[in-house]
């Protein structure tokens, strides 16, 4: 068993780095630090929610990004139509600008969208089930490939970052704890669910469902709402990445951003929730740094990740709380 | 073959409606024929086992009456009620109850949070993220009584996966226990077993028939006729015979089929 206090001491040093990281980069003179470490909270975010799914539900989804992309999208396309002044197409409402209606939207959208993609998932298991949510991703990122209204392939720029009463989300710094506070949010609301009687009977269907149904649960139902469940936290993510960028593309969907993720999920620690995190954070980092000395960066971590799962099953997690903790 | 059936006994004159009933239970994998004609009633109070040789179809009888497998063809009632096409976890929560042959619990748990998860089954739906369950008093409770029962107390903390294999055999007894079933099915709960084991898994069974139904599927003979009140035989999915463990090893067809050669 794992100290809680060396956790807990953890958890509060990284939220206290976090919080006075815009200052520090302001006295480095890297201005640049913040929107990178925003995109490392916004992926970060990404990754946690399919740990929800993936770390405690046992469901390897390999079309996480699906969501991902769902949820940019939405931002991004509500944000076109308000500027356009019409109409959004099927739904016949007004676009918006406004963060506090279009990123509830993106979420459901992405929350609803995998619902419906994990019903049809969730009858298989296995290879198939990795296969199937890949099938499934592709499928969307081929849709919004040809979807020329919205830019196609070549994706579709913002004209600005939704609008948050009061805050202004074009100041780098404000963004940045825009994200910070939301990522915080997912976290203690992911980590009160996983303890709770819905996060038990997920556990209980990764270790042995067949011992689940013989208890009474339809697991199924459960799965299924865990599987939306990490959707919706996908598309919050997804509407967060439209506005970093100000533009999304369906590269956000490609079955490489969902491996992506995937990485970060297994890099930081499966079952962790906040391992993700720090995966999102090692993967985006090394990625910034190693890509400055060579274009090859991916050399260097592919021998790595292949260390993380050989030595240390719970990822920088694991490593750094020590224990192993199962 | 001919089937002999023995209607003479106590249960006779106790009870009248079975508590599960199976009628002409048919169920093939390609060639071979797992449950053939397969009829059986287990009546309510009574520990009922089911023996047979190896691959005489106990335990795919045993996944067809807990939903794990859709008969072919036939009818499985339940209470009084038809449960042919009910699924497995639907079964559960009518008070059919089940362990495994291959030790089947949550390795990564705790042995208290294996048992909290059974009564958690049995607690209304589990669509509830606030509050952590494993603070839950009832739900806690309830699994450290059926842990004290079981013996298993002292363990309530350990992680269910380094248990010993005696152990592991009482917790999946604990866990199908939970929700106070109505019918017990144990597929061989001895299995892998010491004689010390055995002992003590025969103890905690005797303990069990005085207030629950039972189905038990073993291999352990001694076992088998120390507990049951009646035996039902199978051989390739057929039963061929059932009655007290007395006329079943007197019965020439069974001595004939299985006991003999064993």
């Amino acid at each position: 068993m794992v100290s809680a206090t060396r956790e807990r001491r953890i958890l509060w040093v990284t939220l206290l780095l976090l919080t006075t990281l815009p200052g520090f980069a302001q006295l480095l003179g890297e201005p640049y630090l913040v929107s990178l470490f925003s995109r490392i909270l916004i992926y970060g975010l990404a990754a946690a929610s399919l740990d929800l799914m993936l770390g405690y539900g046992g469901m390897v989804s390999f079309g996480h990004a699906a969501f991902f992309g769902i949820g940019a999208y939405v931002v991004a396309i509500l944000a076109f139509h308000s500027a356009e002044g019409s109409a959004v197409p099927l739904l016949g409402l007004a676009g918006t600008e406004s963060a506090l209606l279009a990123w509830p939207a993106a979420a459901l959208a992405a929350g609803l969208a995998a619902a419906l993609i994990g019903a049809v998932c969730l009858r298989t298991g296995g290879i198939q089930f990795i296969m199937i949510t890949l099938a499934f991703a592709q499928m969307l990122f081929y849709l919004f490939v040809s979807l020329s209204a919205y830019g196609g392939e070549d994706g579709l720029s913002m004209w600005d970052r939704s609008r948050l009463a009061g805050l202004d989300l074009g100041d780098d710094t404000v963004f940045y704890y825009v994200c910070l506070t939301l990522l915080v949010a997912f976290l203690v609301l992911a980590r009160r669910l996983v303890n709770a009687r819905f996060g038990m009977v997920i556990q209980g269907a990764r270790q042995n469902e067949a011992r689940m149904q013989a208890l009474g649960f339809p697991i199924y139902r459960y799965k299924l709402v865990c599987f939306a469940l990490a959707g919706t936290g996908a598309g919050l993510a997804g509407a967060l990445i439209a506005n970093q960028t100000e533009f999304v593309s369906p590269g956000l969907m490609h079955w490489t951003r969902s491996g992506q993720i995937l990485v970060m999920v297994i890099l930081g620690g499966m079952g962790t929730l906040f391992g993700p995190v720090l995966g999102a954070a090692a993967l985006l980092l090394m990625e910034e740094v190693l890509s400055m000395y060579t274009e090859y960066w991916m050399v260097y971590l592919g021998p790595m990740l292949i260390l993380v799962v050989l030595f240390a099953r719970r990822g920088v997690y694991g490593w750094l709380v020590g224990g192993d903790r199962d | 073959m001919p089937v002999a059936v023995y209607t003479d006994g106590w249960w006779a004159a106790t009870v009248t409606e079975p508590l599960l009933k199976v009628e002409g239970l048919n169920k093939r994998f390609g060639a071979v024929v797992a449950s053939r004609n397969l009829s059986l009633d287990i009546l309510q109070g009574e520990t009922h086992a089911l023996i047979g040789p190896n691959g005489a179809g106990k335990s795919t009888a045993l996944a067809q009456l807990a939903g794990a497998l859709r008969p072919d063809a036939g009818r499985i009632e339940f209470a009084g009620r038809d449960i042919t096409v009910l699924p497995g976890h639907r079964r559960a929560r009518l008070g059919l109850a089940r362990s495994f042959q291959v030790t089947s619990i949550f390795d990564a748990f705790s042995v208290e949070d294996n048992v909290a998860l059974a009564a958690q089954a049995h607690d209304g739906h589990s669509f509830r993220f606030w509050l952590p369950a494993r603070r839950d008093r009832r739900l806690r409770r309830q699994a450290r009584s059926l842990l004290a029962r079981l013996g298993l107390l002292p363990q309530a903390e350990v992680c269910a996966g380094t248990l010993a294999h005696g152990e592991k055999r009482q917790l999946e007894v604990a866990m199908a226990l939970a929700g106070r079933p109505r019918l017990l099915m144990l597929d061989e709960p001895m299995a892998g077993m010491g004689s010390g084991g055995t002992l003590r898994m025969t103890r905690l069974i005797r303990e069990l028939k005085r207030e629950v139904t039972i189905l038990l599927v073993e291999h352990d003979m001694d076992a088998v006729f120390a507990l049951a009140d009646r035996v039902s035989v199978l051989v390739y999915g057929e039963c061929i015979a059932t009655g007290t463990p007395e006329q079943i090893r007197r019965d020439p067809l069974v001595r004939r089929a299985y006991l003999g050669q064993g």
